[in-house]
């Protein structure tokens, strides 16, 4: 039997190729007999990630060729015998093997070959391109044999190839032609930011330069690179990464147009001037009359000519670039107009020089977002991306959204309109993210994943996806439970209620009998975790959050009783009531500091905080503090954290009350107060206000008759001021008023609801919490007085207690295996006279 | 005390080395150990089951996986990184909410191959997992 399907012909097997195959065989199945010839040994993969190979990502983990798909689909994939001649008018391709195949349709996607500026010496041993993972393997070969290595070019791609060289421990310089670093996305004010951020990570920038000349040593390999300016750099390798070009050799060679700066031409359905072939990807020169370097492009013309191939009517007219470095801890990210070149823009500046920070927005003069530049921070830009290709006027002002709190509050992707883009490598929209959810049933984000390939690409838009499938969830008719987690169908203040009422003294039964069963998760076990901590004593536990069953929901802070920090060291708090401090605790704390190695710096909550403890270590510091008469200050907690307070009446000209007695006596009462989120307090002695008490989530403030109680304020990422419940109060009734409103607040609150959104979604607002906590409108008040004082009588030191108890000291030791080994990773480097954590690359060099 | 050894080996294959104690891991949490200079961290579930991957956030690049909440997320027992708060399977080490990590690299954890042994003093009876959990250690990926 002849094989009546047509024949469509492939040359390239790369990232476009690799998705028409896909579009393709989707859109019309088994309509095609495919055949695909590829240059490279292994089938496509994902060269967007191709970095990530050297830190251990195997090829087999970037192939994008699923196993079977050849089979399935009766695809022909010949590696390793490239195109070297199209035969227009026979319509059949010739391979470098010497095999000859015939075409009805034939489409292009042999991408780009990487620019190797002709310098003498540019193909010595030891010079390299980065696009393949053969040109990685050679690069990863050389490393190994010297101890420098220098990147031509300081684009995007010779940025994280100069992370890759300094991440494999080699001294790194970068070389850029242009006056700055990633000329074409950033501006100056960009690249000066994104040179420093660079530099921080012991890149060596060198800009306004050019490689001249590549050096040979004795052995004919690499040893040296001469620049414009004619200094010589000592280098073992030389990767040039200036810049790529279209590989359209045969298209120029079966006479079919190309560009004035190379790229087959081709039309909005990617056809080239023969109605037989078509071109996509980064060798093919767009309807807009550009060559787009990126895969977001690259996949919407396989898109397109997958349509036109299968009769259908797709078209590419052309896409806005964005941009975000993948280069582990530096931000930048650009996109739209970033040069602000469109006819009237303005622009928006944000910098901040010392923190390395620079933010830039073109703005239209009808206020349309046309485009910007996020250095140091890119916090915004999954927002402002897709406002920039909306097109229209955002509700929010764009200035907002750069503003040094870039999530600051309402601005969310809310804002957003329907069409805007919101996954751009594989141009998936708003409306579509919501119509996963609403109509398509998706539950959660790995199916929106999975439904629209949304957040699969660069992942970079995941954070916002997550956002807007929650809010789809929540405003749409599906199911929404209020519930904490998978596990509990309940909120946090039904569970303590449920732990109250029915005395459950442990996870397991409450899961086991009001929940799913099973494990629980990261959100349900801290949870419970502080509301048996509140209720423990009247329910007869133990008080120990580290006891019994409870040691397994603490959050890793609670558990160590230490704050995490970045390289997996601690920091360590210990509690100075009120902020006042003898000189001998002065002393004692900078002793500990100086013996230990500590970084120490003072807190905004009047203490001393020390850093750079390992968890061998906790357990000895301590040991030191508590004989000092330290305890814990509960840094680590959903907890209260302090009560600062002014100098007061005794020194201060203006005082009026003692608001150093006060805040002691505030912060021993409440100290180890488990509650839904941290809680910080302050006191003033006067209305000047110098403790800012009412940043805090109750603040007092002396009157010349007593006392005023603020409640609700917080300082942070939506700053609010809190707002005044008692007015001269005196000390029993300031005392009893604010033991209930803590109270209250532990029992009602949300999970990770500070006070002030905890008042604000109340009914009745604060008037409300004035009924019940002054007036006892609900007749609670004696159980909320009886909870609290419980609390303060059974109040004990955690750190004095664990240190009692060779069984809660046992998970202070890094391995299992190896009691007393510390954790060879955690390193650090001295920085102003203290020590900093060492970066990941760093602490290799330094092993 | 006596009672069954943790063993672990390799995913891709290799020797299997006893690590610790079964009762050295607290039901619901996870503990480090030191093989070889590879970081593993080690979970036993409420179920009695015990699992091995790398200790390594790829998020972060700190070996602090050991000291994430331990929980389920549908039918997969998960992870939860204590850095940056994403869930990892502790069956295959995938990722779940997130493919790449900020440098590109994979999100994966490498994961161990797990099982029981008596220890010497004890009797071949205790192999299976107290709480009558079926021996599901063995859930590696190869
Ligand atoms: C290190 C690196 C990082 C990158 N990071 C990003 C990023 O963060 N974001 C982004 O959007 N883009 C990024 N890119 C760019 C992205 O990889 C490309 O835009 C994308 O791969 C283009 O796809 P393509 O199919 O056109 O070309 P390619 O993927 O290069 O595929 C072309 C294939 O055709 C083969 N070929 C060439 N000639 C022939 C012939 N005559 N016969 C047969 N086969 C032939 C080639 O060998 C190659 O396999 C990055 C690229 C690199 C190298
Ligand atoms: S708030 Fe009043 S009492 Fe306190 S320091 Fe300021 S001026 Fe003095």
């Amino acid at each position: 039997m002849t094989d009546t399907r047509r024949r469509l012909v492939l040359a390239g097997h790369g990232m476009a190729g690799q998705r028409l195959l896909e579009a393709v065989t989707d859109r019309a199945p088994g309509a095609w007999r495919i055949t695909v010839l590829a240059e490279e040994p292994r089938p496509a993969y994902d060269r967007v990630h191709l970095t990530s190979w050297f830190s251990g990502t195997t090829a087999e983990d970037l192939s994008l060729w699923p196993a079977g798909f050849a089979a399935e689909h009766d695809i022909d994939l010949r590696l390793d015998d490239p195109v070297t001649a199209v035969d227009r008018a026979a319509r059949t391709v010739t391979t470098r093997s010497g095999h000859t195949v015939a075409y009805d349709a034939l489409v292009l996607a042999t991408g780009s070959r990487p620019f190797v500026p002709p310098v003498p010496g540019h193909d010595t041993p030891g010079c390299f391109v980065y696009r393949t993972i053969e040109d990685l393997e050679a690069i990863r070969d050389r490393a190994a044999h010297t101890g420098v290595g220098t990147v031509v070019g300081g684009g995007l791609l010779g940025l994280e190839a100069a992370g890759a060289l300094r991440e494999m421990g080699l001294h790194t310089h970068v070389v850029e032609f242009a006056p700055r670093l990633m000329a074409v996305q950033v501006d100056e004010g960009g690249g000066a930011a994104l040179r420093r951020r660079i530099e921080e990570l012991g890149v060596v920038v060198h800009t306004g330069v050019g490689g001249q000349a590549v050096g040979a040593g004795a052995d004919g390999t690499v040893d040296s690179l001469t620049l414009s300016d004619g200094r010589t750099l000592a280098t073992g390798m030389v990767v040039f990464s200036a810049g790529v070009r279209p590989r359209d050799e045969l298209a120029r060679s079966c006479g079919l147009p190309v560009g004035e700066r190379g790229g087959i031409v081709v039309d909005t359905r990617c056809r080239t001037a023969d109605p037989h072939i078509w071109a996509v990807g980064e060798c093919a020169q767009a309807a807009d009359g550009r060559v787009h370097g990126l895969v977001a492009p690259a996949y919407a013309m396989a898109e397109a000519a997958a349509e036109d191939i299968t009769g259908g009517d797709g078209a590419f007219t052309g896409y806005e670039a964005a941009t975000k470095l993948k280069l582990l801890g530096v931000d930048v990210a650009s996109f739209g107009d970033a040069h602000g070149t469109g006819d009237g823009a303005l622009e928006v500046l944000y910098s901040n020089t010392r923190a390395g920070v620079y933010k830039k927005l073109v703005v239209a003069p009808d206020g349309r977002l046309l485009g910007g530049v996020l250095v140091g921070d890119a916090a915004a830009y999954d927002l402002l991306r897709p406002l920039a290709a909306a097109g229209t006027p955002p509700a929010t002002p764009p200035e907002q959204l750069v503003l040094p709190t870039p999530e600051g509050g309402a601005a969310g992707p809310v804002t957003l309109p329907d069409e805007a883009v919101v996954c751009s490598c594989h141009n998936v929209t708003k409306g579509a993210v919501r119509a996963a959810v609403s109509e398509g049933g998706c539950a959660d984000v790995a199916a929106v994943k999975r439904c629209t390939r949304a957040g699969t690409g660069c992942g970079s838009c995941v954070r916002m996806l997550t956002t807007l499938v929650d809010d789809e969830l929540a405003a749409g008719g599906a199911p929404v439970t209020k519930g904490l987690c998978e596990h509990f169908a309940h909120t946090r203040a039904e569970l303590f209620e449920i732990v109250r009422v029915k005395n459950v003294t442990t996870f397991s039964r409450l899961i086991d009998e009001h929940g799913s069963g099973g494990e629980g998760c990261d959100v349900c076990k801290p949870v419970v975790g502080s509301i048996l901590a509140t209720l423990n004593p009247r329910l007869g536990n133990s008080v120990h959050i580290l006891d019994g069953e409870q040691a397994a929901l603490q959050d890793t802070n609670d558990h160590f009783l230490a704050n995490l920090q970045r390289n997996g060291s601690y920091s360590v708090v210990p509690r100075v009531p009120g902020g006042e401090i003898t000189p001998e605790g002065l002393i004692t704390i900078g002793e500990i500091a100086r013996d230990f190695g500590l970084y120490t710096k003072i807190t905004g909550g009047q203490r001393i905080d020390l850093f750079g403890a390992t968890v061998d270590q906790l357990p000895l510091i301590w040991r030191r503090l508590v004989d000092a008469g330290f305890e814990s200050g509960h840094a680590y907690g959903k907890a209260l954290r302090t009560v600062k307070s002014c100098v007061g009446q005794t020194w201060c000209r203006y005082g009026v009350q003692d608001s150093v007695a006060l805040a002691i006596e505030l912060e021993l009462r409440y100290r180890g107060l488990r509650s839904p989120h941290k809680v910080k307090a302050a006191v003033s002695g006067c209305a000047r206000e110098c403790a800012e008490a009412r940043s805090k989530d109750f603040g007092v403030i002396a009157t010349s008759a007593g006392w005023n109680l603020y409640v609700g304020g917080n300082g942070g990422m939506t700053p609010r001021h809190a707002d005044l419940l008692l007015t001269d109060a005196d000390h029993a009734t300031l005392l009893r008023t604010i033991d209930r409103f803590l109270m209250f607040y532990v029992r009602t609150a949300d999970r990770l609801e500070r006070t002030a959104p905890w008042i604000e979604r109340m009914e009745g607002g604060l008037e409300h919490l004035r009924a019940v906590v002054v007036d006892d409108a609900l007749g609670i008040c004696d159980e909320l007085d009886a909870l609290m004082a419980r609390h303060t009588e059974t109040y004990e030191d955690e750190w004095r207690a664990t240190l009692e108890d060779p069984e809660r000291l046992r998970r202070f030791v890094s391995f299992a295996n190896a009691p007393g080994t510390p954790d060879p990773t955690v390193r650090f480097l001295p920085e102003r006279g203290q020590i900093r954590p060492a970066r990941e690359h760093e602490a290799v060099a330094a092993r | 005390m006596t009672g069954p050894l943790v063993e672990i080996a390799p995913g891709t294959g290799g020797d299997w080395r006893a690590v610790c104690a079964y009762h050295d891991l607290l039901p619901g949490r996870g503990a480090a150990v030191l093989v070889d200079g590879h970081q593993i961290a080690l979970f036993r579930d409420r179920g009695g089951a015990v699992y091995a991957v790398g200790n390594r956030d790829p998020f972060s690049g700190a070996h602090v996986i050991s000291r994430g909440i331990l929980g389920s997320r549908g039918t997969a027992p998960v992870v939860v990184s204590p850095m940056y708060k994403q869930a990892f399977d502790l069956r295959t080490g995938a990722c779940l909410d997130e493919p790449a990590a900020p440098g590109g690299e994979p999100a994966a954890l490498p994961v161990w191959r797990v099982r029981l042994t008596p220890a010497a003093s004890a009797c071949a009876g205790d192999v299976a997992p107290p709480n009558g959990g079926a021996h599901r250690p063995e859930t590696a990926r190869s």
